[in-house]
């Protein structure tokens, strides 16, 4: 079957294995080491890291390719308007200006410019398979007691961990509408136009719309049936001993964040690597 | 029995604050503690809306106005809330897919006790009780999506008896289960109310099913109001049931049929407890009475099955030399438990996949190279759910839009979609929103929009789910009408009704091989093919068992033979 796009799908990898709560917080502790840190060697070391964690944990690129795609365009177009409202970053940042391009105006190519948006861009880059590993190999209904462990509000949790539960059957009512639609006659292909494109997803839009918000009232009337929300605290049947592969891994996310710190704090005296003094 | 009631209405009125008239009208009813009781009531009767009182979402999550007085274990519930409520009464929603919260089993049973902040150990000991209360301790660790439909409802019965309930409330508990497993579920509330002494109120419209087991009373509704308040022996021998759209049990119409007077005294409730003694001789001369019509069709072959296969994973083979030949003007069915390729096929056929090997050949022609919309010109498919069909606001629009994507010039798509709307017996209703219909209504919208691209072949994926009698009908009317009109009809189907009354021919699926094709009367009375298709055997054969009639088969053919010479 078609591999499903973006959803949960269990492997038997080390990954895999490690609780949900061991791989929020490692999560959390990594993006927070490449948000804080501005040395771009830091960012590529856990950019190579979190690649290498992705084929550990078997995630095929066709899975996550979509969403690779959109957020590549987002940085780029990031990257753009950086440089359009504040080309003199850089400079400012490192004190420092050397120029490679005079360009147009006040638009000029500096070598900080430069290394700022690029580590800007690996920044950005680094966390998105982080998130990914975290989405994709974590149980859905593991999310919500391990967000709310955490400190999260159980109940946004609870709605959080439902949406990524029902994502695969809306995909596949979606799919199945999708199939429906074109037997009477819907084209989907790059024939149509921008506009008809626009008018025929409607099509298939409206009804798996609908057909989700039927699911959505019977869960809820379930839940409610059962106390849900009564309180404002609530305990978990399951409690996820943690192994030593997760000790493990915290622990070794936890020195990654702690070197980003050291760096910072020994070697750069700052937040930025600068390279220019 | 004690003799303070657990649950009573008391000149009891609900309106929705949506709705012009009170769904219930002056509800009085008394329930005893221990008591079984079915509620029965076609769609829209209100039987729902009576249950939502019990349980709370009436008023918690359904606004609306009450007048009147519903009290459980002697509290007023306008003084209660959804939550306290739901420590008396245990509620078991249909669709248990659509229910489950929890992550395995164990966690699922867990759930209400998470959210009344009970202690983890605490937890832990009161799911096994209740596990072992209801035979799933040893599955406490499976995932409820890998489990079988009677065990999917052992473990929704557990989630609601976690709380030690009083009274345990059953909102539909067939809908959606396929008769083999609809069976058992009936055998588990059974077994629950016998060992467990829980107070049971079932609320369904498939009355012959739940019947399999005893019940204390059946308490009818229509339009709001309780029409009957009876035992099953009386109900089913008056004329209450047909007269509010609830289809009485076959082995009852069968017995009318040959003209015999149903009385409380023959104990016709359920068919075990069925004393035809006195009745014997006159159902033997019925049965050797009935004429048997030609029904051979000998139109040309129009869409032949050839020796197909098809595999998702190329590992699995979903369908296995799946072989069969349909004939111009075949109204048939195709049976099989979930899973054994029957909406697979179905989607072969229209091109949704590609067959493996073998092929599909429509009069004749290979159709490998055809698109889905180049077969969509002689083979349409509708939907089970029409919610997910439907993209328009209006029933013109709906209808057209195949027609519109094909470019036909609006003049002849006025034309064609008013010739459709009267053959579909929706012309009253052409400039109506669709969201202003019933279900059954949508349902004949998306068969509509199919029917104007002139199919020769119609394919029905379960037409006629979680519908009630009057509904039923009204669609298979519907469907009859138009395969007379010469279109042949395919019907994926887990209803043996539909078999027994619409399709002379089945063809049984199992693990992806053709184990069947042949007539319905076979298929429901063979205990292997009912044992491979999940179904069960239709209660006319052990009626024909009864009156020791030693063909059961061509009881039940009669049966259907002489159905269909009243039809016709």
């Amino acid at each position: 079957m078609k591999a499903r796009l973006f959803s949960y799908n269990y492997e038997d990898t080390y990954i895999h294995r490690l609780s949900g709560l061991t791989k929020l917080v490692c999560f959390l502790l990594l993006t927070f080491a490449v948000m804080f840190s501005y040395d771009i060697r830091v960012i590529l070391g856990v950019l190579v890291f979190s690649v290498i964690i992705l084929r550990v944990s078997r995630i095929k690129f066709s899975q996550i390719k979509l969403m690779i795609y959109y957020v590549l365009v987002f940085i780029v177009i990031n990257a753009i308007i950086t440089f359009l409202f504040a080309p003199e970053q850089g400079v400012e940042i490192y004190g420092t200006r050397h120029v490679i391009w005079q360009g147009i105006g006040r638009y000029v190519l500096t070598q900080e410019q430069l290394l700022y948006q690029v580590t800007q861009f690996f920044k950005y880059l680094s966390v998105i398979p982080l998130g990914i590993i975290f989405l994709l190999t974590t149980n859905p209904s593991e999310f919500a007691s391990s967000m709310n462990k955490v400190g999260m509000n159980y109940k946004a949790a609870y709605a959080f961990s439902l949406t990524l539960r029902y994502f695969p059957d809306v995909q596949r009512v979606y799919h199945d509408i999708s199939q429906a639609q074109q037997a009477r006659g819907l084209e989907l292909g790059a024939q149509a136009s921008m506009g008809d494109r626009f008018k025929n997803s409607l099509i298939i839009v409206i009804p798996l719309i609908f057909s989700t918000l039927e699911r959505i009232e019977v869960v809820t009337n379930a839940m409610d049936l059962r106390g849900f929300g009564k309180l404002k605290k609530r305990t978990w049947y399951t409690i996820s001993r943690l192994t030593g592969s997760d000790y493990f891994s915290l622990t070794l996310s936890t020195i990654i964040l702690a070197i980003t710190i050291c760096v910072s704090v020994f070697i750069n005296h700052s937040r930025f690597y600068n390279p220019f003094i | 029995m004690e003799n303070a009631p657990i649950i009573e209405f008391d000149h009891f009125t609900f309106q929705y604050f949506s709705q012009a008239e009170p769904t219930l009208h002056d509800i009085c009813l008394k329930i005893f503690p221990g008591e079984k009781i079915l509620i029965v009531g076609p769609s829209g009767s209100g039987k729902s809306t009576l249950g939502h009182c019990l349980n709370g979402l009436i008023p918690f999550y359904y606004k609306g106005n009450i007048e009147g007085s519903l009290k459980i274990n002697g509290k007023e519930t306008r003084d209660l809330d959804i939550f306290q409520l739901s420590k008396m009464i245990g509620t078991v929603l249909q669709d248990s897919d659509g229910q489950f919260v929890g992550l395995t089993v164990g966690e699922d049973i867990a759930f209400a006790m998470e959210n009344d902040c009970v202690p983890n150990p605490e937890m832990v000991e009161r799911v096994d009780r209740v596990a072992r209360m209801v035979g799933m301790e040893n599955l406490k660790k499976s995932s409820p999506y890998e489990l079988s439909g009677g065990q999917k409802q052992r473990t929704s019965v557990a989630g609601v008896m976690i709380d030690d309930v009083n009274v345990l409330l059953f909102d539909e508990p067939l809908a959606n289960l396929d008769p083999a497993t609809g069976k058992t579920a009936i055998e588990i509330i059974d077994d629950i109310h016998k060992k467990l002494k829980k107070t049971i109120l079932i609320i369904e419209h498939r009355l012959e099913d739940v019947l399999h087991c005893d019940v204390d009373r059946v308490v009818v509704i229509n339009d709001g109001r309780i029409i009957a308040d009876m035992n099953a022996d009386e109900l089913v021998s008056s004329d209450i049931l047909k007269k509010n759209g609830i289809r009485e049990p076959l082995y009852v119409t069968a017995l009318k049929y040959a003209g015999i007077k149903v009385t409380p005294d023959m104990k016709p409730g359920h068919i075990w407890s069925l004393d035809t003694g006195k009745v014997n001789e006159e159902l033997r001369k019925w049965n050797r009475s009935v004429t048997h019509p030609d029904s051979s069709n000998n139109n040309s072959s129009i869409l032949r099955v050839d020796h197909l296969s098809f595999s998702y994973d190329g590992v699995h083979k979903t369908l296995r030399d799946i072989d069969f030949d349909l004939r111009e003007g075949e109204m048939i069915s195709i049976v099989g438990k979930n899973g054994a390729g029957k909406s697979t096929l179905s989607k072969i056929m229209v091109g949704f996949e590609k067959e493996d090997k073998g092929a599909i050949l429509y009069q004749g022609d290979d159709l490998k190279k055809k698109s889905i919309k180049q077969r969509a010109e002689f083979i349409g498919v509708v939907m089970q759910n029409p919610n997910q069909m439907i993209s328009k606001a209006l029933i013109f629009d709906e209808i057209a839009l195949g027609l519109r994507l094909r470019h036909v010039p609006e003049e002849e798509i006025k034309q064609r979609v008013r010739k459709v709307l009267d053959v579909c017996g929706l012309a009253p209703f052409i400039d109506w929103p669709i969201s202003a219909l019933s279900y059954g209504q949508k349902k004949r919208v998306t068969i509509a929009s199919i029917l104007v691209l002139n199919p020769r072949i119609l394919i029905l994926d379960e037409p006629t789910a979680g519908q009630d009698y009057r509904h039923y009908s009204e669609i298979m009317e519907f469907l009859r009408e138009i395969n007379k009109l010469g279109i042949t009809i395919i019907l994926i189907t887990h209803d043996m009704h539909l078999m027994l009354e619409y399709t002379p021919r089945a063809i049984v699926l199992s693990e992806g091989e053709m184990v069947a094709d042949t007539s319905a009367s076979i298929v429901l009375t063979n205990k292997e093919l009912i044992e491979k298709a999940n179904l069960k055997e239709t209660s006319l054969y052990h009626l024909a068992e009864l009156a020791g009639i030693p063909d059961g088969t061509q009881f039940v053919q009669n049966f259907i033979d002489y159905e269909r010479s009243l039809a016709s």
